[in-house]
């Protein structure tokens, strides 16, 4: 998969400057607004190791999210995000495990459908059971921020900024964790899986055992960027697990491009920026943002990325 | 010892027999020709034997050990290495990463796999080794390879795995004269170290390189035994050596 050559680490460093330095000059509503950003991309690239390091293409990732989410809600509230962050990423690993296990028995359009049928059961959970707290959602405690015994006491007017920032600091500490697992032997088995299953196989990979563990891995990303969410926004919602929110993910790897690694960053941006700048000038928001995902499609086939200078291919 | 040992391999699609009862054993240093005329069941039988499909009934045995019904990628980590009819590769790859990764299959264990690829001496070097030996020196991507080319990186990559056993389905065709001699210098090596069964068409090439043989015609051997004998067995010669003989 195409990481961002010279040039396009530099254009997205400047941009990640660009969020860090948003508390100094942009309104609170706008840190929200990118706070919801980041963990958006955090999210869509979660799914981008699924997508575009394997071509496994899930309708049920959105339920890992949701999971890490809920973390939030089921864990005693006053922890420190120290100790819920890890949960959340562990809980959402633990589901992804049996999700993974059984919906890898199939491929493609099998394995999309099969996903849909596991995230929707998550779903339901959390809709219809009291597990987690009812079907129109519930506030949560915000986890602490203590790290190593550090408490640190987040005063009310800075909380946007603060989380702004650790969700900054989150998304490029999974983006460089996850460019290092493609440049791994297992990142490159990935790739050749994604180009050719079989051949993979006949070589002498367990491509199953490969795929699951890829799969466990993005859920618990996943998990990371919903425990997220609920922490920013202080409130949880068995909307978090729908389809609609898988179907989002994919279309911002769509929009940002399934070649590359920092794709999905673009994409999320430029979703909810679009979403945004949609409502500004219309009531219709929809409308104008189907329009403009069929002009990225029909002129960008490689997404936003292929706007990027070229980089390097992994695995080439 | 033989390194493959198949024992009454058969392989039913439906109500259709595609191999029956097919037995034959191959030792390293052995090359055994598989031939018969489309259809015979040649390329079911190595679809069995590398894991492709299972077999119906029958056993087959690996170094003495039973490995019937194993998957593919168990297989391929027990020794046993293919090229395939149709070419089969990752065609968007380079060509060298195409050996490589064939290369890192073998003993692909998961505490090597957060080894930096690029920093993973062992599997780098098999790939070079390979290529050299099959002489394949074109860089680039796996798809813009001529048909003589692709075809050898598929030996490459079978060889960069380490096999024992290596099932080499029509390795030579559509390659031009020139590639092919080069192509039966270099199984004649191969199978000094290697038992290889090989399917092909180009008689005179079989019975050149060969050391045993299979005929098979509508899934059952018809004959077996050396190429002299299989010259002059009057069923070969009446089913299928007819027409060129």
């Amino acid at each position: 998969m195409l990481v961002a050559g010279r040039t396009g680490t530099l254009l997205l460093l400047l941009g990640a400057a660009v969020v860090a330095s948003m508390p100094w000059w942009a309104s609170s509503y706008h840190l929200q607004l990118a706070s919801t950003a980041l963990v958006s991309a955090m999210f869509a690239l979660s799914l981008q190791l699924l997508v575009g390091g394997a071509g496994m293409v899930s309708l049920g990732h959105a339920a890992f999210f949701g999971v890490g989410a809920y973390a939030v809600y089921l864990l005693p509230p006053g922890l420190s995000i120290g100790l819920t962050l890890p949960a959340a990423a562990l809980l959402a690993g633990v589901a992804a495990l049996p999700v993974g296990a059984l919906s890898l028995r199939t491929r493609g359009f099998f394995f999309l459908m099969v996903t849909l049928a596991f995230g929707q059961m998550l779903f339901f959970l959390f809709h219809d059971t009291p597990l987690g707290g009812g079907k129109d959602g519930v506030f949560v405690t915000r986890p602490a921020f203590e790290i190593f015994g550090l408490l640190w006491e987040v005063p009310r007017r800075q909380r946007a900024q603060v989380l702004l920032w650790v969700n900054l600091g989150l998304l490029i500490a999974m983006y460089a964790a996850l460019a290092a697992l493609m440049r791994t032997l297992f990142g490159h088995a990935l790739l050749g899986i994604r180009a050719n299953e079989d051949r993979m196989q006949a070589l002498g990979y367990d491509t199953r055992r490969i795929k699951l563990v890829a799969f466990v891995i993005a859920g618990a990303l996943a998990g990371i960027s919903g425990h997220m969410w609920a922490m920013t926004e202080a409130f949880v919602n068995p909307e978090f697990l729908s389809w609609h929110r898988s179907a989002e993910a994919l279309l911002m790897v769509l929009l940002g491009g399934i070649g590359a690694l920092h794709g999905p960053i673009l994409g999320a941006f430029a979703y909810v920026g679009l979403g945004e700048a949609a409502t500004l000038i219309t009531e219709r928001q929809r409308l104008v943002e189907g329009l403009v995902f069929l002009a990225v499609v029909l002129l960008l086939p490689k997404g936003l990325a292929g706007l990027l200078p070229r980089g390097k291919e992994g695995g080439r | 010892m033989s390194a493959l040992e198949a024992e009454a391999l058969t392989r039913r699609f439906g109500g259709l027999t595609a191999v029956a009862d097919v037995s034959l054993s191959i030792a390293v240093g052995e090359l055994h020709a598989v031939i018969g005329p489309n259809g015979a069941g040649k390329s079911t039988l190595v679809n069995l034997l590398s894991g492709t499909l299972p077999p119906s009934s029958g056993r087959f045995r690996l170094g003495g050990q039973d490995v019937t019904g194993w998957p593919s990628w168990r297989l391929a980590q027990a020794g046993i290495g293919r090229s395939f009819q149709r070419t089969n590769v990752l065609r968007e790859m380079s060509v060298f990463e195409n050996v490589r990764l064939a290369a890192q299959a073998a003993g692909f264990a998961p505490g090597l796999w957060l080894r930096r690829a690029k920093r993973a001496a062992a599997p780098i070097e098999a790939a070079r080794a390979a290529l050299a030996r099959v002489g394949l020196e074109r860089e680039g991507i796996a798809g813009t390879l001529s048909h003589g080319e692709l075809r050898l990186l598929e030996i490459a990559m079978a060889l960069a795995t380490h096999p024992r056993v290596l099932l080499l389905d029509e390795p030579l065709a559509g390659m031009g004269p020139e590639e092919g001699e080069r192509v039966a210098a270099l199984l004649k090596e191969l199978a000094r170290d290697h038992a290889v069964l090989l399917i092909e068409h180009d008689m005179d090439f079989v019975f050149a390189v060969a050391d045993s043989m299979t005929v098979m015609v509508d899934g059952r051997v018809l004959e077996q035994g050396t190429p002299t004998a299989i010259r002059a067995s009057d069923a070969v010669r009446e089913a299928y050596l007819g027409t060129d003989a």
